[in-house]
């Protein structure tokens, strides 16, 4: 696992750097660990509690950890009509874990999300960010061979 | 019958967007030249005159923004592209930054030439990691042929925050804190990131740029509604047969799109409602569908044009339990900073639980109306003012299904 010591150290200089630091963390580790954002606390030069607000504030952002995979489910209006409640229940039953949680073996964690953007093909989930449309419970096993 | 007409897309399809000589080739980066071979002054009442209005969903004239960041004396001033496109059933920039992401580049170049900037930022929505890769490799392009001059651009990405789709708390977030809107004023034309003045625009609304620049002010002013010109990028969700995007003259009806575009309801089921703009549009009854899609049509039907989505429901589906989970996204969305929203969003979206669930009585219904009236005024961003648009346009269009599920 790589350094978030050295990852965060790459954007001191940046000019309000610290989202772009935590971007870059959490590519590596899915999540960002909660010592990442005390350290960077330190390399921002701010208070804590700051940092740590900042982290927690945005919902794209994870602190503290999350499985290897990490699967979005957009409940918003359009994908919420589409069926994505069905697509939920095929993916909670497919993992054997309820949403919000991680699987035992750390490969998943099922995430509630807000609109996507890729409203073309309701309903959608992303996986590690990566847009799957027009998704229904049968087509749920094989997007998740890939990752298994 | 409403035809499509592409003017933010005119190069979508077209060209590869990796290859920044395939956009010079089809006349990319002429519209820039010829704009810093006029004055600042000649150029902002070019685009003044043009009428483009910010195709965000604010509506304000572009030209006369720019015009409050150049009057002002300074070291430095910024561009901003908002592309922290996070307004539910949206995907109008995503699809002009992956296909044509020079003709933003050059968009905003010529902002910055304007206003006397040298120095921009695109705000790009965390969720689209695959765009921001294609925004760095163009500027990298446009860097290496040396198109830009001067004018430097760099892409920060975005976190999942709706409200950050506001410019002020856009600001904030850049800035790398919690992306809360700032009071206003000043603005941000006036003291925008970093205390300097600061233009925000949306994607679509420097996409249109280039093409002013290129055909004339006057050609743009033809174009559509008289009052809000040229094209409009729309996208399409819901139960309309066409789910994807279309770009207009703003001077088409709503019925147009639906049932010509659009090709009309899945299963030739009847229509219901349709919410534009976005999920903080209010629902348009069918009564309404010939009123044309311009900002000020829009308006004096109580909806809004927005960000451009549209998203129809047929006859089945289920207005309460839709509002229900549109007022959810609220109370998510909610930055906390101001009471009325921070409050409001919350028993807005209990409120309309219960009446969802059964359990709503018709005081809940008064108190909803009431709650929805006082944060529309009380709250302090745009975020919190149209929340309750989507209960209130349907308590007054559809509340037999409110009734139906009283308790």
């Amino acid at each position: 696992m790589a350094d978030y010591k050295k990852i965060i150290n790459a954007y001191k200089d940046l000019p309000g750097g610290l989202i772009e630091s935590y971007h870059a963390v959490q590519r590596e580790f899915s999540y960002i660990p909660e010592e990442a954002v005390f350290y960077a606390a330190e390399v921002f030069d701010m208070p804590k509690a700051k940092a740590y607000g900042v982290a927690t504030f945005y919902s794209y952002l994870k602190v503290g950890k999350r499985g290897k995979n990490v699967i979005r489910i957009c409940e918003s209006a359009p994908c919420h009509i589409a069926g994505a409640a069905q697509v939920v229940a095929a993916l909670e039953k497919e993992l054997g874990i309820k949403m919000g949680e991680t699987t035992a073996d750390g490969k998943f964690t099922l995430e509630f999300t807000e609109c996507v953007g890729q409203c073309q093909a309701t309903p959608v989930i992303t996986i590690n960010s990566k847009p799957y449309g027009d998704l229904n419970p049968a087509k749920v096993p094989a997007v998740l061979a890939e990752y298994k | 019958m409403a035809e499509e007409m592409r003017i933010v897309l005119r190069n979508v399809g077209k060209i590869s967007p990796l290859k920044i000589d395939e956009y010079i080739k089809a006349g990319g980066y002429k519209s820039l030249a010829k704009a810093r071979s006029m004055s600042q002054i000649d150029l902002i009442e070019e685009v003044k005159k043009s009428g483009l209005r910010g195709r965000g969903g604010a509506g304000f004239n572009c030209g006369m923004k720019w015009s409050f960041s150049y009057k002002i004396d300074t070291d430095q001033k910024y561009v901003v592209c908002n592309a922290d496109e996070g307004e539910p059933g949206t995907y109008k920039d995503r699809i002009i930054m992956e296909n044509d992401p020079q003709s933003l580049l050059e968009g905003m170049a010529i902002c910055g030439y304007a206003i006397g900037s040298n120095k921009g930022y695109i705000y790009c929505r965390g969720e689209y990691p695959y765009v921001v890769e294609t925004l760095n490799k163009a500027i990298a392009q446009a860097k290496d042929k040396g198109v830009l001059g001067d004018f430097d651009i760099e892409v920060r990405m975005g976190a999942g925050a709706y409200v950050c789709g506001e410019e002020s708390a856009l600001i904030e977030s850049i800035e790398g804190h919690r992306g809360e809107p700032r009071f206003k004023p000043p603005f941000p034309p006036v003291e925008g990131l970093w205390g300097k003045p600061t233009i925000v625009n949306n994607v679509e609304t420097f996409a249109n740029i280039p093409a002013i620049l290129e055909k004339g002010a006057d050609w743009y002013k033809g174009i559509g509604a008289s009052s809000y010109p040229g094209t409009k990028v729309l996208t399409l969700t819901g139960d309309v047969v066409n789910r994807t995007y279309f770009e207009v003259p703003t001077n088409v009806t709503i019925r147009e799109v639906i049932y010509g575009l659009g090709g009309g309801m899945v299963n030739g089921k009847n229509f219901k409602a349709v919410q534009i703009g976005g999920t903080s549009g209010g629902f348009i009854p069918e009564e309404f569908l010939d009123t044309p899609i311009d900002f000020d049509s829009m308006t004096t039907i109580g909806a809004v044009l927005g960000s451009g989505a549209v998203f129809v429901m047929d006859e089945t589906r289920d207005i309460v339990d839709i509002v229900d989970r549109i007022s959810k996204f609220f109370e998510h969305e909610s930055c906390g900073k101001c009471t009325p929203c921070r409050e409001g969003t919350k028993r807005m979206h209990e409120m309309m639980h219960r009446i969802n669930k059964g359990s709503g009585t018709v005081g809940v219904m008064d108190l909803l109306q009431n709650l929805g009236n006082v944060m529309s005024v009380a709250c302090l961003c745009g975020l919190g003012q149209a929340a309750p648009a989507p209960v209130l346009s349907t308590l007054k269009h559809f509340k037999l299904e409110f009734n139906a599920k009283l308790n």
